[in-house]
């Protein structure tokens, strides 16, 4: 990552020759953290001090004050990715709470009389891949009324029995989370059985945190009454765009967790939890 | 902060945030994907990235640049013309599986138009806020539903969506067509009037296969950059923007919240995985068919294997594994079937087990189809043994019966008798298990010892069917099989069955076509009819058909075999009566209403039999036949036509045998077969039939050398002769008559010469009567005809003047005979001839007065043969004083004339009436010809 420039050429169109006092490229990386409307009653001394984290900045004029050339003028441009000291470039990562965002922000100052022009654009942090060669991490589960905790009546409960294994908890953000599942018995009958994947945000620092958790992805693999001891599988995709590799830092953290979600007929929820680590390979 | 509507318009946006705690209370409801799509959700600045375009508009845009290429198809090796398309059993499904409950659609699509913009807020362009529009009509707020659908409703409800699927994609609404197309593939999930699923999945699954084709095309147009790719390209040569583009599909259709739709919409797309990977669909296809065991409801299950295997087939059709391994999870899911949930689903219902059941047949006969299709026997009898082994598997075996070769069937007949005498009696219907079996036994052949035992078994079992229509249904199928390898014995014992089973309660009536298929099939085996009709129970059957139209459309099919079958004419009275009784129901069906065209071919069946009757050297037999049949046939006239044309060959047939002299009963027997004639013509309508047939009969009688008879026949063609209309139809349209007229008066003419005149009648008293009623006939205006005729009466008379006649009949004198050249006799044709000429000359002379040059040509081109061409031209080069090139035109006509007369009229009897008649009006050229007949007349004689 450090080697990487980022390219590419200013573009400007215009009818007729413009006047301009100086136009300026800006390279900015930002993490931003939010507290989420629940956590603001709780940490509001805290609140005040999250503040934006910045992990790159640069600044270069392109053209001096002068004139441009009616038509398309290119001008191409190259920034090398410096860090400041010894803050890491993370990937970028739009979430709810936390957000990574590099942005690119060309300015053209302008006379007095003329609007001072702007324009900024995205572009994407991806890691590099890991070196080490990630070692599937299988989990076996097994889902009995005995296994569940936070049940208010036990007794209520009808009798179930569900197995199963994920081939890994340890995903390649690439490839899908697999696994399998079986219904070996239930009094009741299944109604849905579904894959929700949940991000766990954490802001903090030496104070407190605060930690929310959001529903990514709800992927339903099966639908009705599904045949017993028949294993169904498991396999979900990451979305793009909403997962990253799991991060922890000093004042963040974002991770991944999937529940295994059981809707059974009489509207009883069942829920097995399994924390994921993604990264990319 | 991003500005918020760019958020809303993510196309992952429905599937984002939700607060994970607060699931609970919010699952009652509704598990539609978009139940999140209200929570609150921080603005998304991964969207301000997207610049305001959402992945899928960019791509389209992307390729709009490039035109859309025609679809092609694909030519795989692998699967053969011998494999019945899906195309073919669409129809039969949906006629098949009706309904007549009310049908309900519940969509998340509302309509485009007629909601008032929400967010008039001005600062959010028009652009964005027509994108918002468009999102809000399909986020839950416009959730709809449609009750009370009749199935027609339903029908064109789907139809509506297909359409708007395509203009959706044609107008650039990526997000919205796959919207379409996953809303309606959430309707399979609905097993609501269970009996009409079947129905709903062809419907369905049309939409997903234009979606599907849609998306291929596209991105196939996107690589089309420099040339396109070819048929067999590999993912190499797909380029980067193409891919990207597909993998943005998968990824989308990865986040489809429910199980149901994703799974159909990955099916439906599957084809789209050749541009990313080279085992792309390979590696997919395993995953997909694992996928489907998370359908609970088995129904809803066998459906989406069928439709892989079907999408399987088109795209993949080597990968046989696949094929299998969905077979084989069918089987692991069957216990599913007899499950407590369906139970309970039928009772809600109210659907008895046997019709529900009867759903999953074309699924299961799909899936089978394409496993066995090609597959080697190892596999077949594996698949067979893992049936077997399950309970219950009647609705397996009678899949298997369908979809297996036949001949794989064929030889195990007995093997699949007995599985089907030990299936549960309260399942599948047991008539339907045979029905299959008999499919496969029409079209192999079992070993020939089991034939009559697998007959005999079958049948008892189908013998004891209740309701009639389940019975005729497997019994139709079932004569196939008997016809194809037993007698009429047997055939004869299953007809007796039927009519047993079908007669109470006139069940017949419901069941005309597979009677009719019957019959058919019958009739394809049995070609010799007089065994068909030794059958004691055939007639009987047919019997049972008492609605018209289906009596006439069963006879007409058996007439077509017996005409196209039947090589030598028969006299078999069973045949005959049978025969005759059958035609007889076509005639009968012959009423004010029915078409010419039917008539037409109703005749043509009827005659087609008349001809083959022959009852050989029994002529009064057969002519007591034609009297029968004149009698049966009467309302249809070509029948009658062949008759007499039968009659007419009859008496020359006698005449034949008896070497020209009849005997006193032969001639007997000739006389009544003139009477026949004689009686049955004016019947007719056709006046020139009657014609054409009085003049027929009359030689055939004048050749048996009956006299009087053929007199009556010529003078009543005589008497008819004005009754000829100026103009009749024919094929429709109105023509002048003139023209057959005149080749009718013709032939007569020829005829007339050797008819000898009646003593009591005056001299050549039919050569007058005709002439008379020329005369009297009311011609056209401005016609020649009259002027024709007379002119060919002129040969006749010619030929009637000389010493021995041109020809003769035997042991008939003509009037050479009896007259004997009397000169009385000649002055009366040279009397005649002189009229004749006179009238010919009268016409010209109002020729003359008219237009001379372009009438007389008309009238006379008509006439001339190359003969009188070819003579007129030696004469004219004989003769010193030939007529110049301008008068080329005449010359023929009266060469004509001169032929004609020549020898008979003295030449100075004619040119001392010429040269008056035509020097005045006609002119020098008229005299030139004139001259020249002269020099002719004196050059021959």
């Amino acid at each position: 990552m450090l080697r990487e420039v980022l390219a590419g050429v200013v573009a400007i169109v215009s009818k007729e020759a413009v006047q301009h006092q100086g136009i300026t490229l800006t390279m900015e990386g930002i993490v931003n953290l939010q507290l989420s409307s629940k956590s603001v009653g709780v940490f509001e001394a805290f609140y005040n001090s999250v503040k934006p984290i910045q992990l790159i900045t640069s600044n270069i004029e392109v053209v001096k004050q002068g004139k441009v050339p009616g038509g398309k003028t290119e001008i191409p441009f190259e920034f090398p990715l410096h860090t400041k000291g010894n803050k890491v470039l993370y990937e970028t990562y739009h979430g709810v709470f936390v957000n990574i965002q590099y942005t690119l922000r060309c300015d053209m100052k302008r006379s007095l009389l003329a609007k001072d022009l702007s324009k900024t654009c995205e572009f994407m942090v991806h890691c590099l891949p890991q070196k080490a060669k990630l070692q599937p991490t299988p989990v076996d589960f097994t889902i009995t009324p005995e296994t569940l905790q936070n049940v208010r009546e036990r007794s209520l409960l009808p009798k179930f029995l569900i197995r199963g294994h994920l081939d890994a908890t340890n995903c390649v953000i690439t490839k899908p989370l697999t696994g399998e599942l079986v219904v070996e018995s239930s009094d009741v009958a299944i109604k849905s059985i579904e894959l929700q994947l949940v991000r766990v945000e954490t802001c903090g620092c030496a104070e407190g945190y605060a930690r929310d958790a959001t529903e990514i992805q709800n992927i339903q693999i099966a639908e009705g009454d599904v045949c017993h001891s028949l294993p169904i599988p498991i396999y979900m995709v990451f979305p793009r765009l909403f997962t990253c590799p799991t991060l922890e830092t000093i004042n963040f953290k974002v991770e991944f967790e999937v529940n295994v979600v059981i809707v059974l007929h009489d509207e009883h929820l069942i829920t097995e939890n399994f924390p994921l680590k993604l990264c990319r390979a | 902060v991003a500005p918020v509507e760019f958020s809303d318009y993510h196309p992952l946006k429905s599937i984002t945030v939700t607060d994970s705690k607060s699931r609970r209370g919010a699952r009652k409801g509704s598990t539609s994907s978009s139940s999140s799509s209200s929570s609150s959700v921080a603005p998304d600045p991964l969207s301000s990235m997207l610049d305001g375009t959402d992945p899928l508009s960019m791509f389209a845009a992307a390729s709009a640049t490039t035109c859309t290429i025609s679809s092609r198809r694909e030519k795989e090796d692998e699967v053969g013309v011998d494999f019945e398309p899906w195309s073919s059993k669409r129809g039969e499904i949906l006629a098949r599986f009706t309904t007549t409950e009310k049908l309900s659609i519940n969509l998340f699509m509302g309509s485009e138009k007629g909601k008032a913009p929400s967010l008039a807020s001005s600062a959010v362009s028009e652009k964005v806020r027509t994108r918002l529009e468009e999102l809000d009509d399909l986020e839950e707020g416009s959730q709809r539903e449609l009750l009370n659908l009749s199935q027609q409703d339903y029908v064109n409800r789907i139809e509506e969506l297909n359409q708007s699927l395509k203009e959706a994609w044609a107008s650039d609404q990526k997000v919205k067509a796959l919207k379409i197309v996953i809303q309606c593939s959430k309707l399979l999930s609905d097993t609501a009037v269970i009996q009409f699923y079947p129905s709903k999945f062809v419907l369905i699954t049309d939409i997903l296969d234009t979606f599907g084709r849609l998306v291929y095309e596209r991105i196939w147009s996107m690589c089309s950059d420099p040339r396109p790719l070819p048929d067999s390209f590999t993912a190499d040569e797909v380029n980067d923007t193409a891919k990207e583009t597909c993998l943005n599909w998968f990824f989308k259709i990865a986040s489809i919240r429910e199980l149901i739709p994703r799974l159909y919409v990955e099916v439906a797309l599957l084809k789209c995985n050749r541009f990313l990977t080279k085992c792309g669909i390979q590696e997919t296809v395993p995953r997909l068919t694992a996928m489907i065991r998370g359908i609970g409801d088995p129904l809803v299950a066998v459906y989406a294997r069928a439709y892989l295997c079907r999408i399987g087939m088109e795209v993949a059709p080597h990968l046989k594994d696949s094929l299998n391994k969905n077979f084989f999870d069918l089987l692991g899911t069957f216990r599913q079937i007899h499950g407590d949930s369906v139970q309970n689903q039928l009772v809600l219902q109210r659907v008895e087990i046997p019709v529900y059941l009867t759903l999953y047949s074309p699924a299961i006969h799909w899936i089978l189809q394409c496993v066995s299709y090609r597959a080697p026997e190892a596999l077949l009898t594996e698949m067979m043994e893992r049936c077997k082994k399950l309970g219950n598997n009647a609705l397996l075996l009678n899949s298997v019966m369908w979809a297996f070769r036949a001949e794989f069937i064929a030889t195990r007949a007995t093997d699949f008798i007995g599985m089907i005498k030990d299936c549960d009696e309260a399942g599948f219907p047991q008539h339907l298990l045979f029905g299959s079996l008999g499919r496969s036994l029409a079209c192999a052949d079992p070993p020939e010892a089991e034939r009559l035992p697998i007959l005999n078994e079958a049948w008892k079992v189908i013998t004891k069917v209740r309701s009639p229509q389940d019975y005729i249904n497997c019994a139709e199928i079932w004569v196939e099989f008997t016809c194809r390898h037993f007698t009429k014995r047997e055939v004869n014992t299953v007809l007796s069955d039927i009519i047993k089973h079908m007669t109470p309660d006139r069940a017949f009536e419901d069941a005309y076509p597979q009677l009719q298929s019957v019959i058919r099939k019958i009739l394809t085996y049995f070609h010799d009819f007089s065994v068909l009709f030794s059958m004691e129970r055939f007639l009987p059957f047919m019997d049972m058909f008492q609605k018209d139209s289906v009596r006439v459309g069963v006879c007409l099919s058996i007439m077509d075999v017996f005409i196209k079958h039947q090589q030598e004419p028969t006299r078999d009275p069973v045949i005959l009566n049978a025969l005759l009784h059958v035609c007889k129901t076509m005639h009968d069906s012959v009423n004010a209403l029915t078409l010419e065209d039917e008539k037409r071919s109703l005749a043509l069946l009827i005659n087609g039999f008349i001809r083959m009757v022959s009852f050989g050297r029994d002529f009064e037999q057969q002519l007591s036949f034609c009297v029968e049949a004149r009698a049966t046939f009467c309302n249809l006239e070509p029948v009658l036509v062949q008759l007499i044309h039968t009659v007419n060959q009859l008496a020359m047939e006698t005449r034949r045998v008896m070497r020209g002299s009849h005997s006193r009963k032969t001639a007997a027997f000739v006389r009544a077969c003139a009477a026949y004639s004689f009686i049955t013509i004016p019947s007719l309508t056709s006046i020139f039939s009657r014609l054409n047939l009085y003049l027929l009969s009359g030689q055939v009688a004048l050749a048996n050398q009956c006299l009087s008879q053929a007199d009556a026949f010529l003078k009543a063609a005589v008497s008819v002769l004005p009754e000829v209309p100026r103009s009749i139809s024919i094929e429709g349209k109105l023509r002048s008559s003139e023209g057959f007229l005149l080749d009718f008066i013709n032939n007569f003419l020829s005829a007339l010469l050797v008819v000898p005149d009646h003593p009591e009648a005056g001299v050549l008293f039919l050569v007058r009567g005709l002439l008379n009623m020329v005369q009297d006939y009311t011609w056209e205006d401005n016609s020649d005809a009259k002027v024709h005729v007379y002119i060919s009466a002129l040969p006749l008379l010619a030929a009637m003047s000389q010493e021995s006649y041109l020809y003769s009949i035997p042991k008939v004198d003509s009037n050479e005979t009896l007259y004997g050249g009397d000169p009385k006799f000649l002055a009366e044709i040279n009397k005649l001839c002189e009229t004749l000429i006179g009238q010919v000359l009268d016409h010209l002379k109002t020729l003359g007065r008219d237009e001379v040059g372009r009438t007389m040509p008309s009238l006379l081109s008509t006439r001339p043969s190359s003969q009188t061409w070819l003579t007129f031209q030696t004469c004219s080069t004989a003769s010193p004083c030939s007529p110049g090139p301008e008068d080329i035109d005449c010359i023929p006509f009266f060469l004509h004339i001169s032929m004609c007369t020549g020898g008979i009229v003295s030449p100075c009897n004619c040119i001392l009436c010429l040269v008056p008649t035509i020097c005045q009006p006609v002119s020098w050229r008229a005299l030139n010809v004139l001259i020249f007949i002269f020099q002719y007349f004196i050059w021959t004689s």
